[in-house]
């Protein structure tokens, strides 16, 4: 059964491709970590090159996916050091991330987060090894009718982040919500909020608004307290570099829930990086944080979402290897590139090219432990990024995003749209809004919006079909029992004990 | 470090400033060619531009590589105002358009520009529509679906990757008139992408997908979908050869999805005739042949005023359809 896989590793050990899986996991790093080039982009933009250099089939997708991997692995760089996150599946990064490097603790912070990815991705890969063709299967069970309610679920899960100020997070994920409505509506094809401006008919890109809302309100508020005479950026002189083993034992658990989370939801068509991070983020907050500390730094709270965009990744492989479905925006894209070697990604694929299916599989193990290799010793010199003064930084990596947006949109609009989603920011952060629930409204409401009115139209305005199947019934159950037994368990506690 | 205070602000704005104009700097033109895809990186319109770019270069029609740049937005209407009002006449610029192009034109979302407001150029490559059921579905023909449809039309749901009024759609509409019903009864569900629509066929969420023939490639092999037709004048030859054609099967819907490409309105009949003679050339070539395979494409060949005609008189044809389904007054 495993034929393919001893197969596979011959030929992703050999020296091209691992040469490629290493120049791809450095370049991946990189554009991962460059906010406004996400792996999409990135594979989309190298693509062509890897087709023209005439290499061969296997070795084209294992330089791709080795890009893929490392944009996941490097997404969690500018979040830690700068509060922006790298791409879609790094937002939660920045809940722990940056006020850990915030504390000094840059170098640790970015060692962990290597550490839980490594983890977060192996799991997700030994997962895909054994049981691709079962999962692929349960993949396809999930129809519109499933997928609203895993949505409602990761609302519900959201409530814990409710901590402080349960109201302004409502708020914040009610606004996300609506901006998430802008643009031609994906049912009928009305224009929403859209003012006649063709520039808004596809919506507001993600990278528009991750830009805005992090990076321009980061340069807002820099240019605020530059006048003010209170000291420096507030960042203490980096501490230590490297993670201890006493962190990262800590966190094994945290790791290897928020990897089988990840990987689950990466399965699933349609949802990516950006759900599993969230959904792990919350779990993991519900079940280990004890003194209310996520959120200020916590570690097991950077462990979890990277330990789950990660595995995230490798899970949305399954679908695509094993029924040719893209189970996310970039697996699409290498599916085009499987099309121009003229190799059709299904079961047969194993059978007929078990080089290429094999061939990937291995080199995602392989391409997962040089990016373990390159990422722990280089935290250390990544994390001297901060000690660069910070008018120079986040300015800079504006300007980098402003060509990177401008590159992918050839349009102003993209980038006036930016400036005004950056004032937004700014506001609501002066305001005391956090901006995690916001971008999670605006990716999970219109997932969720979209997949309600597609099992709405099946069923032809049935509501019962939302409850329909075991599986969304299993959902709804577990996002009601989310919702209600923070609430009800210590009253439940407090009772028993007063009886005993 | 008190000197760093005033002089941070005033780096962080110039900075700000400079990035504005960083960005705006690259727009500068050159004597390249170039052709615009209307989307993000990745999808149809990027791959209808490598086409060219990539033909163009391997059989030494123009000398220096073609630059593909994208401008989404607007699912095509950004990049269409940007060619009327800003590049109108850069006789080395080309911008990708299709069928789902040519639709948007007759239902009005491409602003205050028209289908003729530009130059049509040519098209390179066609794909079909078909009509793919699950292996398990109980319909073995499309006239077994046709007949169930006429009867049951609210148990028969059907998807694609595109909204209602998209190509996508049309499809289903032109399915559900040949069997005399109208797609306003039609149960229609709309998929970001036909990947999602085929996983949601594959897990009997819905009953027919109206997708694309090149899209089913990988799926015919497999065995877990049954092309009941393909939406093409003719047969098509290879792994798609057991297909029917709907006409023969007495149904006469047909849908082809051309990539293509168009040009600015002033751009003078002279650039315009040297464009429409490489694109002749190119079409005519082994080696380009080759390439439109590798991206499951068949061939078309229509170019300058032939193929402006064809445009403008599909447009025509879409407009009157949406009238018909009240999509459009």
């Amino acid at each position: 059964m495993f034929d393919f896989l001893i197969h596979g590793f011959d030929v992703a050990l050999s020296p091209l491709n691992i040469g490629l899986a290493v120049l791809g996991a450095l370049l991946g790093t990189l554009f991962g970590s460059l906010p406004g080039i996400g792996p999409i982009n990135g594979i989309a933009i190298l693509m062509p090159l890897a087709y023209t250099l005439g290499l061969p089939a296997e070795s084209a997708l294992i330089l791709l996916a080795a890009i893929y991997t490392g944009a996941e692995y490097g997404g969690r760089m500018s979040s830690i050091l700068l509060n922006v996150p790298g791409d879609a599946g790094a937002v939660m990064t920045t809940l722990d991330g940056h006020p850990l490097a915030k504390k000094g603790l840059a170098g640790p912070a970015l060692g962990l987060s290597a550490i839980s990815s490594f983890v977060g991705a192996t799991i997700a890969i030994i997962g895909l090894t054994l049981f691709a063709p079962l999962l692929a299967e349960v993949a396809v069970m999930f129809g519109p009718a499933e997928f609203f309610a895993l949505m409602v679920f990761a609302f519900a899960s959201m409530s814990v982040m409710m901590g402080k100020d349960p109201i302004k997070t409502a708020i914040g994920a009610v606004l996300g919500v609506l901006i998430g409505t802008v643009g031609v509506d994906s049912s009928t094809g009305v224009l929403r909020y859209t003012f006649d401006l063709p520039e808004l008919y596809d919506g507001i890109d993600f990278v528009v608004m991750i830009i805005g809302l992090f990076a321009i309100s980061e340069i807002l508020l820099m240019l605020e307290h530059a006048n003010r005479k209170d000291g420096n950026d507030g960042l203490p002189p980096l501490g230590r570099v490297f993670v201890s083993l006493k962190e990262v034992v800590a966190c094994k658990w945290t790791m290897g829930r928020s990897g089988l989370i990840g990987f689950i939801i990466g399965i699933l068509p349609g949802t990516g990086a950006s759900v599993a991070g969230a959904v792990a983020y919350t779990t993991e907050k519900r079940l280990s944080d004890k003194d209310n500390s996520f959120g200020t730094g916590n570690m097991r709270g950077l462990a979890a979402p990277e330990a789950a965009n990660n595995a995230s990744a490798a899970g949305s492989f399954v679908p695509m290897l094993t029924l040719g479905i893209p189970g996310s925006g970039t697996t699409a894209v290498l599916l085009g590139a499987l099309m121009l070697y003229n190799i059709t990604p299904g079961p047969m694929m194993f059978s007929e090219r078990p080089e290429v299916a094999g061939g990937l599989i291995a080199s995602l193990y392989i391409g997962n432990i040089v990016l373990l290799a390159l990422n722990l010793p280089l935290a250390g010199v990544f994390a001297r990024v901060l000690t660069i003064p910070r008018w120079v930084l986040v300015p800079g990596i504006a300007i980098l995003a402003f060509v990177g947006v401008f590159q992918l949109h050839s349009n102003l609009a993209a980038i006036y749209l930016m400036l005004i989603i950056g004032i937004f920011g700014y506001l609501l952060r002066k305001l005391g809004f956090s901006l995690a629930p916001v971008i999670l409204g605006y990716v999970l409401g219109g997932l969720m919006e979209q997949n309600l009115r597609r099992a709405l139209s099946i069923s032809g305005g049935d509501l019962g079909i939302l409850w329909q199947s075991g599986i969304s019934l299993g959902l709804w159950i577990a996002a009601f029992a989310l919702l209600v037994l923070p609430w009800l368990l210590p009253k439940l506690l407090q009772a028993k004990t007063r009886k005993a | 470090m008190k000197i760093n205070k005033g002089l941070s602000t005033y780096a962080s704005m110039l900075m700000l400033a400079g990035g504005i104009l960083a960005a705006s700097g690259v727009q500068a033109q050159s004597d390249a060619t170039e052709c615009i895809a209307p989307a993000k990186p990745g999808g149809g319109y990027d791959l209808t531009c490598r086409l060219a770019a990539n033909g163009l270069e391997k059989t030494g029609t123009i000398d220096k590589p073609m630059a593909v740049s994208y401008m989404p937005g607007g699912i095509g209407a950004v990049a269409y105002n940007h060619v009327n009002g800003v590049r109108d006449d850069d006789p080395n610029l080309i911008v990708a358009a299709s069928t789902g192009a040519a639709v948007n034109l007759a239902l009005g979302k491409f602003g205050e520009y028209d289908a003729d407001d530009v130059r049509w150029l040519g098209a390179l490559g066609v794909d079909y529509g078909a009509i793919v059921v699950n292996a398990d579905a109980p319909w073995q023909s499309l006239d077994e679906l046709m007949e169930d449809l006429k009867d049951n039309p609210g148990d028969i749901a059907f998807g694609a990757g595109g909204t209602v009024g998209s190509q996508d759609w049309m499809k289903a509409a032109l399915t559900a008139k040949a069997a005399d019903l109208s797609p306003r009864k039609l149960k229609y569900v709309s998929f970001e992408g036909g990947g999602e629509a085929l996983a949601a066929l594959l897990g009997n969420h819905i009953q027919v997908f109206t997708g694309d023939l090149s899209e089913l490639q990988s799926q015919l092999e497999s065995g877990k979908i049954r092309v009941l037709a393909s939406l093409s004048e003719e047969r098509m030859s290879g792994p798609y050869a057991d297909i029917p054609t709907a006409k023969e099967q007495g149904y006469d819907v047909q849908w082809p999805i051309w990539r293509g490409y168009y040009m600015g309105p002033n751009v003078s009949d002279e650039a315009y005739q040297k464009w429409v003679k490489r694109m002749k050339a190119l079409s005519e070539s082994q080696k380009f042949a080759e390439l439109r395979e590798d991206r499951g494409l068949f061939p078309m060949s229509r170019f300058g005023n032939e193929f402006n005609d064809y445009v403008l008189e599909q447009v025509d044809q879409f407009e009157s359809l949406a009238k018909e389904v009240g999509l459009k007054q």
